[in-house]
């Protein structure tokens, strides 16, 4: 088991170089020469080539990647912004527990709708109300998000007024936003969720189950969906990874100041700094949620569990 | 004579419809058990074994199964009566069924002692301690050491997952047990074992019990009654002693000659000519007349009625309304 959860930790490394070195030198090469922004056409050649070099920006690409690394390891360090002059690092912490507080909104949201509908879809598989529920489902990824947000915020916080259309204060601001989100992800939720039970709802060990005498309740929510788990537990990992990483549009519609609206503003300003930091900040929290969800697999399934654990056995014996 | 009957199944009529094309698989079935007893039921694979035995619990999957007509008493309860409610606990504590295949009727996620517990509290009001307490006796009985019950299935070989299987069906004592093809999937050394010691239990709980099986070596040790099955109907029940010894069924002459004659091994194998028809396009008269070598025209007109020998032996052959008929196999013998 350990063995698993090390080797699975040990896969993360490769991924975040890999993923940190190409977002580095695509958004450095892209973004062009960060001082034309910052008033470069009034400095002399001296004084611009000073600049670059407080900068840091007269080395190689790929020894400013290793220093940048360095110091990201060593002391927790993504720089300083070039327009905004703060650290990058707390930039990023200041807006990660609203784009956090928002996915796992978002998420919920779409679990608790789609998985009683997949269950019931496969229960009910071939009916009318299958087709209804999946039908429904892909409306939900249809339906473009900013659109459905701009329709909820006329609804329920202009004409109804229950509900607040921006910012991130209190409780109520969260539901307008997290509903947009979870609800495109539903789709692909709910198909996940439907088509794992109906690989098992005719299995034998459901029988079983039944001729013991278990209500059917117990028979579908215990024995059927915790076979089920595995795929519906990847989905709700991946579902959150990519809330996490993409609600820039509805963190747009909403004014909800998370990490994806402190990246489009920095794409504005052309703030490469802060670009680069949040993308890669985020792509080690994603990585470490995939590493979790992987990791509960074990925990679903005790077939992957015991395989770890005899390969451990095996090499102990050796 | 007072008799108790366990389970009674009168007039079944069980079909399945796929695509629109209706597969007759039980039609007429009548079968009674008793307290104590051991019926087996035989036939060829497709026969509507399965189904009958499914039935008896209403566990047919609907869809596409549907129980057509027929009423079937469990300890006197009617469960076609029954309320779902109701229905949850007859099954398990009334009746219980073992299921063909060990390898895949446990839950691969649960423990093989939750599994058991499952059942227990599901009908006895004991808390979870002791229900677990329970299952793990259950285990022993069925001779596997209480530390293993926090396995999982997948830990347990074929053997060994049919005895958890059979723990679970016994856990709360049924009184009626269906063992669908128990030993199948066993190897032979290990049915011997499995069959020994569901004997052994079906004394002890006093069970009346079905055993569904192919091989009729197995019902020649353990069971009291055999009725064989042809494509949905019982074509011949009685006694083991009648059936065996008394064979009047064509079908069921072809049975035992397409067994391996341990005694004597020059004998020729003679299988069953032909397959067995179509379900979903059954004749309208007796339907093995097309494999049957005493065949006559008034077979394939209308289905055969069932002729008495005896209180307890019948066979569905329109062949016996000459009174002098014998098949071979009698002749020999009588
Ligand atoms: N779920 C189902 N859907 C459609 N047809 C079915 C279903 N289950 C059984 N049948 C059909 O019903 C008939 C009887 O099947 P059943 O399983 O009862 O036979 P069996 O005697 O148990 O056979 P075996 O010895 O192979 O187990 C067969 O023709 C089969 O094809
Ligand atoms: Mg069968």
């Amino acid at each position: 088991m350990h063995k698993y959860i090390l080797k699975r930790i040990l896969m993360l490394i490769p991924v975040i170089f890999g993923v940190s070195l190409l977002v580095f030198c695509i958004m450095n090469v892209a973004s062009g020469d960060v001082t034309a922004v910052m008033g470069a056409e009034e400095l002399d050649a001296q004084q611009l080539y000073e600049l670059k070099e407080s900068l840091g920006l007269n080395d190689p690409l790929l020894v400013r990647y290793v220093k940048y690394m360095w110091n990201l390891i060593t002391k927790g360090d993504l720089g300083t912004g070039y327009i905004s002059k703060e650290p990058v690092m707390s930039l990023f912490l200041n807006r990660f527990p609203n784009t956090l507080k928002l996915a796992l909104g978002s998420t919920l949201v779409c679990v608790i709708l789609s998985i009683p509908l997949g269950i019931y879809s496969a229960v009910h598989h071939g009916s009318i109300a299958d087709n209804v529920a999946m039908v429904g489902a892909l409306l939900g990824l249809s339906i473009p998000n900013f659109w459905l947000g701009l329709v909820l915020i006329v609804i329920f916080a202009l004409r109804l007024g229950w509900l607040p259309s921006e910012g991130a204060v209190g409780f109520k601001s969260i539901i307008l936003p997290a509903i947009t989100i979870g609800t495109g992800f539903m789709a692909s939720m709910t198909r996940v969720t439907r088509s794992s039970m109906l690989d098992v709802i005719r299995s034998d060990y459901l029988r079983t189950a039944r001729a013991k005498g278990a209500p059917e309740r117990q028979v579908i929510y215990k024995h059927a969906l915790k076979n089920a788990l595995i795929p519906i537990i990847t989905s709700i990992g991946e579902t959150f990874a990519t809330a996490l990483g993409g609600a820039v549009v509805t963190e747009a519609v909403f004014s909800w100041p998370g990490v994806g609206r402190l990246i489009i503003d920095s794409i504005r300003s052309r703030d490469t700094m802060v670009v680069v930091g949040c993308i890669i900040m985020k792509t080690i929290v994603i990585s470490v949620i995939l590493l979790i969800v992987d990791i509960l697999y074990a925990f679903v399934d005790p077939r992957i569990k015991s395989h770890y654990a005899r390969a451990r056995k095996a090499k102990i014996d050796e | 004579m007072n008799k108790e009957y366990v389970l009674e199944i009168e007039d079944l009529t069980v079909e399945y419809v796929v695509e629109g094309e209706v597969t007759q698989a039980v039609t007429d079935l009548n079968l009674k058990v008793e307290a104590g007893t051991t019926v087996g039921l035989v036939g060829e694979t497709g026969a509507g074994k399965t189904t009958t035995a499914l039935a008896a619990l209403r566990l047919v999957p609907d869809p596409p199964g549907t129980i057509r007509s027929g009423r079937i008493l469990v300890c006197g309860q009617d469960i076609m009566k029954l309320s779902q409610k109701q229905l949850y606990n007859v099954r398990g504590q009334d009746i219980s069924m073992i299921f063909q295949d060990p390898m895949t009727s446990l839950n691969p996620v649960e423990t093989v002692g939750d599994q058991i517990t499952e059942s227990i509290m599901l009908h006895e009001k004991l808390k979870r301690p002791q229900a677990w307490e329970k299952a793990l006796e259950m285990l022993e009985l069925v001779g596997i050491p209480r530390t293993r019950a926090m396995e999982y299935p997948h830990q347990f070989s074929g053997g060994m997952r049919q005895r958890v299987v059979i723990a679970i069906a016994l856990a709360c004592n049924p009184k009626m047990l269906i063992a669908d093809e128990p030993t199948t999937a066993l190897d032979v050394t290990i049915q011997a074992q499995v069959l020994d010691m569901m004997k052994k239990l079906r004394d002890q709980f006093n069970m009346g019990m079905i055993l569904i099986t192919h091989d009729l070596g197995i019902v020649a040790e353990i069971c009291d009654e055999v009725a064989v099955m042809y494509a949905g109907r019982i074509v011949e029940m009685g006694t083991l002693d009648e059936v065996f010894n008394h064979t009047r069924h064509p079908y069921t002459e072809g049975l035992f000659n397409s067994l391996p004659n341990i005694k004597n091994r020059e004998a020729k194998l003679q299988p069953i000519p032909g397959l067995m028809p179509d379900p979903t396009d059954l004749p309208v008269g007796c339907a093995f007349a097309p494999r049957c070598r005493y065949a006559t025209e008034a077979c394939k007109a209308a289905q055969p009625a069932a002729h008495h020998f005896s209180d307890t032996h019948f066979a569905a052959c329109t062949a016996y309304e000459d009174p002098s008929f014998r098949i071979e196999r009698s002749k020999d013998r009588e």
